[in-house]
């Protein structure tokens, strides 16, 4: 790392750090060589703010965000305890002016995350050298703005952050399509266009295969494969950033930072997609550990007071690390009692639900398993229960129009579940496409946003088409609806429009859903 | 390393600063502020650039939460961006923080790079004020500290194994209660008086006069920093002027003429009254469109030159515009300038501007 201060661990923590690292791999914890650095809160804001990252790129963002996390800790209001690297080995920071039984807690819950990083499904494709690969951006970043300018080059890396969450997060585990190589150039494959022609004997050829259905079979298919080739991505494209990268007319330092912004996309994209399973995790084992081993009387209060003040929620807001760990226990007192199946399921009888126990003793190993195949979604769908729902007093709440507010809207399992999920698909953000990189066949750049029931935000659409356009440098458009009608958005380089567009024209040009 | 947040939070200022200025003068301009003021607290956001991305609008959109309230209960206005999640990531950029007077006064102060006033001397008295920086183990209830109490039952009873992990039930007793309490510190005391004066005239509209008063609180907030005791006076006039209350002071409309001079008379009269110059530190800020009756210009430059002046910290002149004045008379007091230092003049055409003038009027540290 070469940092120039001093990060080494102090002979207690160091001795602290053995003995709870041993206790994690007795509970079963599989994680990372860890690597635990101290440093000052003033230098931990710093690091938080560059993601966990000393070495990352330089942006204004992130003075933006230290800024911000400075205020907060110079305020009391905020602290960072804890901040770990998903990375071989995993960094972990610590800030020196912490208690002792504050690092305790923070380096049992960092390995809870570590085990989490290494183990959970969606992480699998991760880089795990993300530190040498965030401080080679940073080189080369860097290199680009002693090049072309430091102003040219961030207003650069502006846009492309503009678009930066424009990925297809399920593709590291999807193949969709073939890499575009740029080489390839036998497009037209012969046997596709050529007619099915059934087996025979010389003498019955002409019958069994007439020349003239054939010869017309070949023109249907030849025009087929014509129509299929002039649209362009030949799907709809998720990956936008991708698309940009691979079509986009770039300078090939441009290129080149579009595909450092998508990585570091793709690198962080897991951990927004686990937040609840993945915080609940590490809370859940900084739990065990510290109170069935860690804790010494005299700290009992101290650990009670911090571990509540991260569980605690406020407002109405739902707090991660509190519903992660809540459903976990949920889950592992489910598995241990038997309160799932067919069987269970089918009992109306309500005193019996309730001390319903098969001493199955199968909760620990469920909850391995969980933290091995899920993410946020799935972890909510399946496991999400009504009296889980009534027992936390979770509610849905929705946007009022006349009184511009968010009111509470229900207390029904249904609606909570579907609002919960709603919010984590696909980050709580709007799907957008690629449908056509040659609109209008002009070259233009045909977006559309693929609706289901909230609108987007105008004024910011608007803009970050603006970001789009400049990387395309054709007209770019976007399709979307507006207050229930079809829409579509322009920018030109120098104008932005925008028309209603009828339903005939909608459905003519194909959703993500229909594929071609 | 330290270096390095250093240039990117030094270039994130840069940018910002045009719009920090910008950004604060929008929420001066709001004057959502003032309804606070009773409180002695108000919030301000953190200055923030927002990178424009495709994201939901409030309309439609919702979430989960978690607490009491039956449906219909209302949770308040979409914050920041509307964003809901579930609580996964910070919301938009907004981070509120509540402030005092005091630190709202601060970031005033280095937002504008203004310096501290430096009271006048002699009229300091000294007195003594109650500072809550201790504990003890005696107390009346109402001091109790509550959590250190707690902590210290909790402690006990575990020390004594009479807790029960199953059953978590804390009972302080007498020996584990602890109170909040007091030192005496000395504290020197200087007072202040502000007098705020305006044309009430028919030429005055609402919009200035909203001027006026965010103005005003602003230049409230930056006095109140630097001293312990603060009075303030209001006084219109048109053709006459009458001391009023601050309410009145905001709303009244008048129509008739206007003659400044009765004003500035009405002023030196209170002063010699109530606030004796070498007991006070007085700060004077008049306000109006510039549009003064011809001949009442020269009396108005003798009170001020002959008697004002000597007896004040600083005397302010901000000049609103509105469609009516002829603005003339911020001539007459920027002439002065030049010859005496308390004086200051400024322009304020309208809201952007509010926090130029504050700068002038409070950039010289009187």
């Amino acid at each position: 790392m070469g940092t120039p201060f001093n990060t080494n661990l102090p002979p207690h923590l160091q001795a602290l750090k053995q003995e709870i690292e041993g206790y994690a791999r007795e509970f079963g914890l599989d994680f990372f060589e860890t690597i635990f650095e101290v440093i000052d809160a003033e230098n931990l804001n710093e690091v938080a703010a560059y993601g966990g990252f000393p070495t990352r790129y330089p942006h204004w963002s992130f003075g933006m965000a230290y800024e911000e996390l400075k205020k907060g800790y110079d305020y009391g209001l905020s602290k960072i305890y804890e901040m770990v690297i998903n990375n071989d080995p995993c960094y972990a920071y610590l800030m020196r002016s912490n208690h002792t039984v504050d690092q305790k807690l923070v380096m049992a819950h960092v390995y809870g995350h570590c085990d989490f990083f290494k183990n959970n499904a969606f992480f699998a494709q991760t880089n795990r050298k993300m530190m040498d690969e965030m401080a080679n951006h940073g080189i080369r970043i860097r290199r680009y703005e002693e090049k072309n300018g430091e102003e040219e080059v961030e207003a650069f890396v502006d846009r492309c952050m503009s678009i930066d969450d424009l990925i297809d997060i399920h593709s590291t585990a999807i193949k969709r399509r073939d890499e575009v190589s740029r080489y390839d150039f036998d497009a037209e494959k012969e046997d596709e266009i050529k007619a099915t022609r059934f087996k025979s004997k010389d003498y019955m050829d002409d019958y069994i295969n007439p020349r003239d259905a054939i010869k017309a079979e070949e023109e249907d298919r030849k025009k087929l494969k014509e129509v299929a080739t002039r649209t362009f991505p030949e799907h709809p494209e998720k990956d936008i950033l991708l698309f940009l990268i691979e079509y986009a007319p770039l300078k090939p330092w441009q290129r080149d930072i579009l595909s450092i912004v998508r990585d570091e996309a793709y690198y962080f994209a897991p951990q927004a997609q686990t937040k609840i399973l993945n915080e609940g995790w590490a809370s859940f084992w900084h739990s065990t550990i510290m109170t069935q081993k860690v804790l010494k009387p005299s700290e009992v209060v101290d650990y009670a007071d911090h571990h509540s003040g991260t569980m605690a929620t406020h407002g109405p807001r739902l707090n991660p690390y509190k519903l992660g760990i809540e459903l976990l226990r949920d889950i592992e007192h489910r598995w241990n009692t038997g309160k799932f199946g067919k069987e269970y399921e089918e009992c109306d009888d309500l005193e019996k639900r309730r001390n319903w126990d098969k001493k199955l003793g199968l909760g620990r190993q469920k909850i391995f398993e969980v933290r091995r195949v899920h993410n946020d979604i799935t972890f909510i769908d399946t496991f999400l229960t009504p009296e889980f729902c009534g027992e936390h007093k979770m509610f849905s709440y929705a946007f009022q129009e006349q009184g511009e507010q968010y009111v509470i809207e229900s207390r029904e399992f249904e609606k909570i579940k579907q609002r919960l999920l709603f919010s984590l698909t696909n980050f709580g953000k709007p799907w957008i496409y690629v449908i056509d990189g040659n609109y209008r066949n002009r070259g233009e750049l045909l977006l559309k946003h693929q609706h289901n029931g909230v609108d987007l935000k105008m004024n910011h659409a608007a803009d970050t088409l603006a970001n789009v356009q400049y990387i395309w440098s054709r007209p770019v458009h976007l399709q979307t609806v507006v207050d229930g009608k079809p829409t579509m958005l322009s920018f030109d380089g120098s104008e932005h429009t925008t028309r209603n567009i009828g339903e005939g024209d909608d459905s003519k040009r194909n959703g993500p859903t229909k594929g071609r | 390393m330290g270096q390095k947040i250093e240039r990117d939070h030094q270039r994130f200022r840069k940018i910002v600063r045009g719009k920090v200025k910008s950004n604060l003068s929008k929420y001066i301009s709001r004057g959502e502020m003032i309804g606070k003021k009773g409180k002695d607290l108000v919030s301000i956001p953190l200055p923030q650039i927002d990178i424009p991305q495709f994201r939901y609008g409030s309309k439609g959109s919702g979430g989960v939460g978690q607490g009491d309230g039956e449906p219909g209960t209302p949770l308040g206005p979409p914050q920041g961006e509307g964003e809901s999640g579930a609580g996964d990531q910070p919301g938009g950029h907004i981070l509120e923080v509540e402030l005092t007077l005091e630190e709202l006064a601060a970031i005033l102060g280095e937002e504008l790079a203004l310096p501290r006033i430096e009271p006048r001397g002699k009229k300091n008295i000294i007195s003594r004020k109650d500072k809550y920086t201790t504990i003890r183990q005696t107390g009346p209830e109402s001091l109790r500290h509550f959590k250190r109490t707690f902590k210290r039952a909790l402690r006990r009873q575990i020390a004594s194994q009479t807790y029960d992990p199953n059953l978590p039930i804390v009972l302080p007793i007498r020996a584990d209660k602890q109170y909040r309490s007091w030192k005496e510190v000395p504290q020197p005391q200087s007072v202040a008086v502000i007098i705020y004066m305006m044309d009430v005239s028919g030429s005055m509209t609402d919009e200035q006069k909203e001027i006026v008063r965010i103005e005003a609180f602003w230049i409230d907030t930056w006095i109140k920093a630097h001293y312990q005791g603060i009075e303030t006076v209001y006084i219109i006039h048109d053709a006459a002027a009458q001391e009023v209350d601050e309410h009145t002071f905001y709303h009244t409309r008048e129509s008739g003429g206007t003659k400044i001079s009765t004003a500035y008379e009405l002023a030196d009269k209170v002063i010699d009254a109530r606030y004796p110059p070498d007991q006070w530190n007085i700060y004077c800020f008049h306000f109006s469109d510039g549009d003064n009756w011809g001949d009442d210009i020269p009396h108005c430059v003798e009170i001020l030159t002959e008697r004002l002046l000597a007896k004040v910290n600083l005397f302010g002149y901000g000049q609103v515009e509105s469609p009516y004045g002829s603005g003339e008379f911020y001539e007459y007091i920027h002439e002065l300038l030049s010859e005496r230092e308390n004086v200051i003049a400024s322009r304020i055409p309208d809201r952007e501007a509010i926090l130029g003038s504050i700068k002038e009027f409070l950039g010289t540290g009187r």
